[in-house]
């Protein structure tokens, strides 16, 4: 870039005599980035509320009462495995293969059903047992850290569902792959939070 | 069974929510209406509804959205500064038995409406709106990253203020101070829905500020001309950078934070209460981690300008622009480091304490290293005493007195004393308003003839200048005194009458700033009034350096009909001096964006969205929320959101300014 600027005769060069057409989209995957940094910074609050809350069982349950590892460990395979699949749904968009595109990307949202229906047994259970958000602070902050992990998956379904029909109606196009990209950023970048949660709610959770 | 109906309808809402029972609301309420009805009329009747919504509502123009924030952060200072001048008569007179004129409920209401909508709804729309104004123009761009979302953005921070105003008369608005500590803000302490409003109205704002944050990020990172390196960026852009940094690095903290107050309150849970495990303590951490960086979101850009205008007027290089630079990132990076010092009487021990005094004491040093490099450019310029630079010199004698006491207030001991008292207030309204006001003023009379074509008149900008300056000084110098002798912040009635003295200078203080911004606004009509002979053709009043001013004034829609250059800072500057001449031919089609309202929608459903919230009307909550999601993917269903300005009309627009520069004689 800085090389238009040096010339060589005597008449210096102020402009550009072509279009200097920033490509379309050029910023999404920055601006995404950034979005997503944000949303970081909403779930380091809240596991910065369940460090400080999470030990307060206000004489109520505690992890060890609730936590059923087995089933936190099916529901973590169920969203690891969407993160593979929507790989894979990246993988055929790039060779341009609409129709497998599409079944990866509907069988990366069965996962992501899968996963919160397994939750959503959990929390009715916990809720049936007492153990409500009002409870004590530790639950209070527990049920918003997934529970917000949880509405964030929710809303990737519904964008999922949106971009499947647009692909379904426009094909593959640039603006299409550059949304499938940014739901792709989005969709790992719930599986790493995940991992967070499972590590320091459930695993150190049962320790405690 | 037609109460249960009323209360699905309504929620909570009642006649009795209305505050007609005290005079003086339903006094401004009277003239709010008639106000806003009289320039409802003058709208239809000029028929300026089209214009309005085609031109402006829906535009997706940086600069029509730069102004619009403008005129929002005018309107709502109206409002803010009413809620001052109220507390300072009322401080005033409340002596010696008398009661004042306000009551409790209402005073208390009006302290915290008056810090929540100067900091959200006055100072963040200043400095958003000269960010966008003049960012994309100084990097030489067409427009920012998302135009859409820049639209979208200003919207939702109407949508936020349009909550405040409506707390006004509908209902009430929180009586908890500006920044809502439970378990004060909890549920139990304030069941009405004053804290609703504030919650909401700030998560509605909140999204707005997060987004248009990010644009002018990737604006910034992407967008610049070729040949502008980062350390060839005009010192307000670096500036606008850090702070949106700060802005996306910092928001979502306090959306998070309202979000978990919001539970507490709607659902029940127990992040902040007193049983049940919660912790009040965790809230004043988190809304300061916020809250720290904010300040410095609010007073950064202003450093911009100062930067910008000393270097102008002075007719000189910024001195020390890579320290400048560095300054600027240093005191980002610090800006998280020192959120503590709001709080060093909630009893973190020593240790904690001495860490966040420490590094708040150590800002000073980049700040200091600011000041002397606007002194040094300064010094051996050829300085124009032009408004902008009036300012700037006002700026820098008030702001450094501010800066002392600030330093002052970081030693944790004499914090223990000054903590919550006047002397407090003194020095944040000490650097607010010599520091972001008066550098926003500089702003605005700088690059209004950018905007408009037409500089602003200097007699009552001059008026203007001297009651805001001197109204400070009266206003806030007695804070500190009486904040030495103990006087606590936010009391409405005092029993020692040695101190109402100091109250009444106050308050002559705030009728001197009542002035200046009647002047102020005296000073915008007469402009207009006289935009003929105050009119600029060069779109270079100022002999400026950066790369606005190469463009007309006001500028086109697509800023720079040819892409510039950069070969140095100061850009334009350098092109001045090597012989610069328009280019006159070989104009191209340029690609713009499309206007579209989908922005001022989404904003109408969050603002039901957070009515239905405040009141209880769940259906109403519910019905706006899946219209907000269905707008928002409808919106995603349009492809087509961009076209070509024709090269005809692009030569058009060039060539009338070629007639204009040679009917004025200037240099083309």
């Amino acid at each position: 870039m800085a090389s238009t600027a040096i010339t060589a005769g005597a008449e210096p060069v102020f402009h550009l005599e072509e279009e200097h057409a920033h490509a379309e989209g050029g910023s999404t995957m920055l601006g995404f980035w950034l979005y997503l940094m944000s949303d970081c910074l909403i779930f380091a609050m809240l596991f910065a509320a369940f460090g400080v809350l999470g030990g307060n069982y206000a004489a109520g349950p505690a992890p060890k009462d609730l936590f059923d590892l087995g089933l936190v460990a099916v529901n973590t395979t169920m969203l690891l495995l969407s993160s593979i699949t929507y790989g894979f749904a990246m993988l055929t968009m790039d060779k341009g293969r609409v129709g497998a595109t599409q079944a990866w990307l509907a069988v990366t949202m069965l996962f992501g059903l899968a996963f919160l229906s397994i939750e959503l047994y959990e929390f009715a259970h916990m809720i049936h047992e007492g153990a409500t958000p009002q409870r004590s602070a530790f639950l209070s902050s527990f049920f918003t850290l997934v529970g917000t992990h949880g509405l964030h998956v929710t809303f990737g379904i519904v964008w999922m569902v949106t971009l499947m029909v647009q692909v379904a109606r426009y094909g593959l196009i640039e603006a299409n792959r550059r949304r499938l990209m940014c739901l792709s950023m989005f969709w790992h970048f719930l599986d790493v939070v995940w991992i967070g949660v499972f590590t320091f709610v459930y695993l150190m959770g049962t320790l405690r | 069974m037609p109460e249960t109906l009323t209360k699905f309808i309504f929620g909570r809402l009642t006649l009795e929510s209305l505050p007609l029972h005290e005079p003086i609301v339903v006094a401004t309420f009277v003239v709010v209406a008639l106000g806003g009805l009289a320039v409802l009329g003058a709208i239809t009747y000029f028929k300026l509804w089209t214009y309005l919504w085609r031109e402006w509502f829906t535009s997706v123009d940086h600069k029509k959205i730069g102004i619009m924030y403008m005129v929002l952060g005018l309107v709502m200072l109206l409002r803010g500064f009413s809620d001052a001048i109220m507390m300072r008569l009322q401080q005033a007179i409340a002596f010696n038995g008398s009661d004042g004129y306000l009551n409790a409920h209402h005073y208390d209401q009006i302290f915290t409406a008056h810090g929540v909508i100067m900091i959200f709804f006055v100072a963040m729309p200043f400095v958003t709106g000269l960010m966008n104004f003049v960012v994309p123009l100084q990097i030489g761009a067409r427009d920012v990253s998302f135009p859409f979302l820049n639209n979208f953005s200003f919207w939702m921070t109407v949508g936020g203020a349009i909550l405040v105003m409506a707390s006004l008369f509908v209902g009430e608005f929180a009586r908890t101070g500006w920044l809502a500590y439970p378990p004060l803000s909890g549920i139990n302490y304030s069941p009405d829905v004053g804290v609703d409003y504030y919650i909401w109205a700030l998560q509605v704002a909140g999204v707005g500020t997060t987004l248009s944050g990010i644009n002018l990020i990737c604006t910034i990172v992407k967008m610049r001309a070729p040949g502008m390196t980062m350390m060839r960026m005009p010192i307000f852009t670096w500036t606008s950078l850090c702070t949106n940094v700060l802005i996306v690095a910092s928001f979502p903290v306090l959306t998070a934070v309202l979000t978990l107050l919001a539970l507490d309150r709607y659902v029940g849970t127990n992040f902040f209460t007193n049983d049940f495990g919660g912790n009040p303590m965790m809230y004043v951490n988190l809304i300061w981690i916020w809250g720290h960086p904010e300040v410095y979101i609010l007073i950064l850009p202003l450093f911009g300008v100062f930067s910008e205008v000393t270097s102008t007027f002075s007719g000189k290089r910024l001195f020390g622009y890579t320290s400048m630079v560095y300054a600027t990132v240093v005191i980002t990076i610090l800006s998280y480091l020192v959120w503590l010092h709001h709080f060093f009487t909630m009893g973190s021990g020593a240790s904690v304490n001495s860490f966040f005094g420490i590094t708040t004491m150590i800002i000073s040093i980049p700040t200091g290293a600011k000041m002397f490099n606007w002194l040094f450019t300064m010094y051996r310029g050829r300085i124009r005493f032009e408004l902008p630079m009036m300012w700037t010199v006002a700026f820098m004698l008030t702001f450094v007195v501010g800066g002392m006491t600030g330093v002052l207030l970081a030693v944790p001991p004499a914090d223990f004393v000054l903590h919550n008292s006047l002397f407090l207030i003194a020095h944040f309204h000490n650097v607010i308003i010599g520091g972001v006001l008066f550098g926003l003023f500089a702003g605005i009379a700088y690059w209004w003839p950018k905007a408009f074509g037409f500089r602003l008149d200097p007699f009552w900008g001059k008026v203007s200048f001297w009651c805001w300056v001197l109204g400070f000084w009266f206003a806030f110098m007695p804070l500190y005194i009486l904040g030495l002798m103990g006087v606590t912040r936010r009391m409405r009635v005092f029993d020692d009458p040695s101190l109402q003295i100091w109250f009444v200078i106050a308050a002559s203080g705030a009728v001197l700033i009542a002035a200046g911004i009647a002047a102020f606004l005296v000073q915008i009509f007469v402009s207009i009034r006289k935009r003929a002979e105050l009119a600029d053709a060069t779109g270079d009043p100022w002999d400026g350096r950066t790369l606005e001013w190469s463009t007309s004034s006001p500028p086109p829609a697509y800023n720079f009909a040819f892409t510039p250059v950069i070969r140095d800072n100061d850009a334009w500057f350098d092109m001045k001096r090597a012989g610069y001449r328009r280019p006159l031919s070989g104009f191209k089609p340029i690609h713009m964006p499309k206007n579209t309202g989908t922005g001022v929608v989404l904003a109408v459903f969050s603002v039901a969205l957070g009515f239905g919230l405040i009141w209880y009307i769940w259906w109403l909550a519910a019905l706006s929320f899946v219209c907000l999601i269905a707008t928002a993917i409808g919106h995603t269903f349009n492809y087509h959101r961009d076209f070509d300005i024709p090269a005809a009309e692009v030569a058009q627009t060039e060539e009338a300014r070629t007639t204009l520069l040679a009917a004025q004689g200037a240099r083309a």
